[in-house]
């Protein structure tokens, strides 16, 4: 494997990393511009974390290991994924291990981690928002499994670079209405699995509708910085994945400087107007009541189901 | 290797019985528990020796009359002996542990220290076992040893005898079935040994096969613990104590799958797709309904045996689906199915005497095994946390933890089942998928409540304030399972060959499905693979840059108050506890569960609208048995009440019935013959 292939898992991992604050930072402004404010810039969530890196963390009375490495970990499984997934190109050192199932499970790990952490703080926060927060990812991994597998029968493997470059040399993939269905299951999915609006609002801090803030209340400094990095770089590969699944045009399929920049060109500006286009939704919607929220999770897992029932029969028979 | 493994393991055992039953004192647990641990050690010898390679064929005439005894040893019965062995081996260490101390009420007593090592060893000669007769018969004892073992503690609490009442009678309701299937089948094929029934499998009618097949795979589903038949699981194990459940749980019930594997595939030599959808569907229902009731339950143990449920289901699923890609003609994606399955076994024994262990300590050192009584045990228990944390890794399913492999292995062998024909496989699958992804996000669920609830946050009661961490023998019996976790979570390619050898031995030709060497699990003839081991370096890697790079540029950690909104020190009272835990993911799956609450309100006696107490009780009930067993049980006493007026107590009425008895006799015996 050329040294260009480790340029492209570097350059991928290095643009999630830098790109994750610009984009929720975007994804603000798009909501203030269209709410009549004048926002407070893109550059504003870098602003936010290059401060808290510097604050001291907080250790609270009572809480252990659970709490300390939670916010280490969320962000490694998250960087773990963003070297995985084929945002930039399909033709990287680390092509043959990019598993879609492992993807699903190492962000599902993400979660759990923080989900103990709150557990760990033993207050009714913690607690609170653990336990939505659990009871909303029972529902969210299956639906992300069932969208993957939908995806992978066409391509006959799990592995995501196969996934893609199938998809960018037979385009008639994504047509099918598998190919649809599970599109629409993964993008309720991921807005769940994001935490964005319909499911949760990232912005509040109300203690009746909040999930992910509720189980984050006791972290500051630079664990509250990771933490936040996190759940935007959660975002930024998540929306990532959906680009590289469903529009996988521009990703570089073999490795040449040339192909890798329109790539990183291409990735910025997919995942930005994917952003731009969830903040702009986010304006008119609605967050959803807690106890409605399994309802939009059960059907985007119906889709999902009859996206596979569907390529089984259409491919299959 | 065999021949001596299970010799030794026969000589440790009759030791350990009667150094169980002689000995006073210390002395009793110490001699017992090496005996127990020896039977174990030798018994995955064995196990390991026919992994490799070796076969043994055995005839020990003496031992039962007639038929006498015949054993066969295989790579399929070695994998079943090599797990059960290691599971036994790290438990008897932790056994000598945990019932030092302890009274002689419970596990420390003679009769509990004498049946314990007959127990392990026949956890180890029921895969060993190469006719009915000896099967039966080692079946039968394994189900009386491990009803006495469940019933230790029954002076101290009531519903361990409602256990044991339960557990004997679903155990011989299974094992009649059992006797019914390989009666027929015995009778029919012309000979009782393994071999005989082999080979004449296929002169058999397809109604005689089905029958069997129905017969044995019902009484075999019912002890690995499949919805409906699983009434006894959830009160079994969490009654017995520590060791015991650790037992049944990790090797006892893997012998279900043992029996389905060996008569479906090797005695019946396969069967029509419709056997296998059966066994799908039943697998499928038993994984979701199973991890359903342990996400509400509140008491671990019972959240424990609720996994295993969960986890014997999706074997089931594997298992069923291997026979679907046999019957439908892909021996090498069969393979596949299998190997998951059998992987899976294998991994779910791993974690689950880990994790049965670590609850049998913190019921040992608290009495509770309630987990809203529970919380703050990791300051107090801190290795018996980390323990538990590393088996809820591996019962979870992701990544680093071993179910990761397993599961990763049954969802791929089911996306690739889409080459098979059929419309039956077109719905079948894709249902199948949604089943294991739905167990596998609840599962996930379920351990955060069992990890953060139990052993984070503050304690909730004072028995839980008290907690003293667990005796060394029993931590370092916990430790082998945990290294065992980590070795089938990193490096599980070397399971690869025996997988292989077991799945060929089968019937299922080996095509090396599982292959790849140590470091990475690559699939024969399909596109994809999985190095554990590289993704645990990869996590590693990324933990130390997330910890390392905000080091450098922050400050140091302060210590502080938890932030308490200004209303003074949060108090346990205001944690979340399992219940509530458990409360949105209950509402959700309202329908399938059909929680039951009463509200009882009682008013002042002088006006309706003023209110003096108000009780409220929520349960949810195990609905399946609430449906199919008490109308059955109420039918039963009904009937018992009613035929209580036969017997009135007139001696008249009685020589009555007798003559009445003589007279239809002789009625029947002229026109009937």
């Amino acid at each position: 494997m050329s040294a260009l292939g480790y340029a492209a898992v570097a350059a991928q991992t290095g643009a999630v990393v830098a790109g994750a604050p610009l984009l929720t930072g975007l994804m603000r402004q798009v909501r203030a511009r269209l709410e009549g404010r004048a926002g407070a810039g893109v550059l504003q969530p870098l602003r936010d974390t290059r401060k808290l890196l510097r604050r001291e963390p907080i250790a609270p009375a009572g809480t252990g290991p659970a709490f300390r490495t939670a916010p280490a970990l969320l962000v490694a499984t998250t960087l773990v994924v963003a070297t995985l997934v084929p945002l930039l190109s399909t033709d990287t050192p680390v092509a043959g291990r990019a598993d879609l199932i492992l993807v699903v499970a190492l962000l599902a790990l993400g979660t759990v981690t923080l989900a103990l952490a709150g557990l760990d703080t033993g207050t009714a926060f913690g607690g609170m928002g653990a336990s939505r927060e659990m009871t909303i990812a029972a529902l969210v991994e299956p639906t992300l499994l069932m969208a993957v597998f939908a995806l992978s029968i066409p391509a006959g493997t799990t592995n995501l670079p196969a996934i893609v470059d199938g998809a960018v040399r037979e385009p008639d993939r994504l047509a099918s209405p598998a190919g649809l269905l599970a599109a629409a299951a993964l993008v309720v999915a991921v807005l769940a699995e994001t935490g964005r609006i319909p499911v949760d609002n990232p912005s509040t801090h109300l203690e009746l509708t909040m999930v992910h803030e509720a189980m984050v209340l006791e972290y500051a400094g630079r664990d509250l910085a990771l933490v936040e990095l996190g759940a935007q770089m959660r975002l930024t590969v998540l929306l990532g994945l959906l680009a590289s699944l469903f529009v996988p045009w521009g990703i570089a399929t073999s490795a040449s400087v040339g192909a890798l920049l329109l790539a990183l060109v291409a990735f910025a500006v997919k995942v930005a107007l994917l952003g731009a286009a969830l903040a702009a939704a986010e304006v008119f919607w609605a967050k959803v009541r807690l106890f409605r929220v399994p309802e939009l999770l059960a059907g985007s897992f119906l889709l999902a189901l009859l996206a596979v029932t569907a390529s089984y029969f259409l491919s299959g028979a | 290797m065999i021949a001596a493994g299970l010799g030794a393991a026969g000589a440790l055992a009759a030791a350990g019985a009667a150094a169980g039953s002689v000995l006073p004192g210390r002395a009793r647990l110490i001699a017992s528990g090496v005996c127990t641990a020896g039977v174990g050690a030798a018994g995955c010898a064995a196990g390991a020796g026919a992994l490799g390679g070796e076969q043994w064929t055995g005839r020990l005439p003496e031992l039962l009359p007639l038929a006498g005894t015949v054993w066969q040893v295989d790579a399929l019965s070695g994998l079943f002996m090599a797990v059960a062995g290691a599971v036994v081996a790290a438990v008897g260490v932790y056994g000598i542990g945990y019932a030092s101390g302890h009274g002689t009420l419970g596990l420390a007593s003679r009769t509990a220290q004498a049946v314990l090592p007959l127990f392990a060893l026949t956890l180890i000669l029921v895969p060993a076992a190469a006719s009915v007769s000896t099967f039966l018969f080692v079946w039968e004892v394994m189900a009386l040893s491990s009803l006495l073992l469940v019933l230790v503690e029954h002076r101290a609490r009531a519903e361990v005898r409602t256990a044991g009442l339960w557990y004997a009678v679903m155990t011989h309701l299974g094992l009649v079935l059992l006797l019914a299937g390989f009666a027929l089948f015995a009778a029919r094929a012309g000979g009782e040994g393994f071999a005989e029934l082999r080979a004449g499998a296929a002169e058999l009618s397809p109604t005689v096969r089905g029958t069997v097949f129905v017969l044995t795979a019902a009484a075999f589903a019912s002890k690995a613990g499949a919805v409906p038949l699983h009434a006894w699981l959830p009160r079994a194990h969490p009654e017995a104590p520590g060791p015991v459940s650790a037992l049944m749980s990790a090797a006892m019930v893997n012998l279900g799958a043992y029996g389905i594997v060996r008569t479906g595939f090797d005695l019946l030599g396969g069967g029509p797709a419709w056997w296998w959808l059966g066994l799908m569907g039943v697998g499928g229902v038993s994984a979701v309904y199973g991890i359903l009731q342990a996400a509400i339950s509140s008491d671990v143990k019972r959240l424990l045996a609720y996994s295993t449920a969960e986890n014997l289901g999706l074997v089931l699923v594997a298992t069923g689906a291997a026979g679907l890609f046999a019957a439908s003609g892909d021996q090498g994606l069969a393979a596949l199915a299998l190997a998951a399955g059998l992987l899976h076994v294998v991994n779910h024994a791993a974690f689950k005497a880990l994790l049965f262990g670590a609850a049998g300590a913190v019921v040992r050192a608290t009495g509770v095994r309630d987990l809203d009584r529970l919380g703050g045990l990791r300051p107090r228990m801190p290795v018996t946390a980390g323990l538990f944390a590393v088996g809820a890794l591996g019962a979870v399913a992701l990544p680093p933890g071993n179910g990761f492999v397993s599961e990763w292995l049954l969802l791929q062998s089911l996306i690739h089942g889409l080459e098979m024909p059929g419309v039956a496989v077109a719905i079948a699958l894709p249902l199948a998928v949604g089943l294991v992804a739905l167990s596998a996000g609840v599962a996930a669920a379920v351990f955060v409540k069992a990890l953060g609830v139990g052993f984070f946050a503050r304690p909730r009661s004072r028995e839980a304030e008290r907690a003293r961490e667990a005796p060394p023998l029993m931590l370092a019996g916990l430790g082998l399972l945990a290294l065992g976790c980590a070795g089938l979570a990193l490096v599980p390619g070397l399971l690869g060959p025996g997988l292989d050898r077991a799945v060929a031995d089968a019937g299922l030709p080996g095509t090396g499905s599982v292959a790849g060497g140590a470091l990475t699990v690559r699939l024969h003839d399909i596109a994809t693979s999985l190095s554990p081991l590289w993704v645990a370096l990869a996590l590693t890697l990324a933990v130390l840059l997330a910890t390392a790079v905000p080091r450098v540029l922050g400050g140091r950690r302060r210590r502080a108050r938890l932030w308490d909104c200004g209303g003074g020190a949060p108090t346990p009272r205001m944690a979340y506890t399992a219940t509530s835990f458990a409360e949105p993911l209950q509402r959700v799956f309202d329908d399938v569960l059909a929680p039951e609450q009463d509200v009882d309100v009682t008013h002042v006696r002088e006006s309706a609208y003023l209110v003096e107490r108000v009780r409220f009780r929520g349960r949810v009930p195990d609905r399946v048995e609430h449906r199919l067993y008490r109308p059955v049980l109420d039918g039963l006493a009904r009937t018992g009440r009613a035929a209580r007026r036969l017997a009135g107590g007139s001696v008249h009425v009685y020589l009555g019935y007798g003559f009445v008895g003589l007279l239809s006799l002789f009625v029947v015996l002229v026109v009937g013959w």
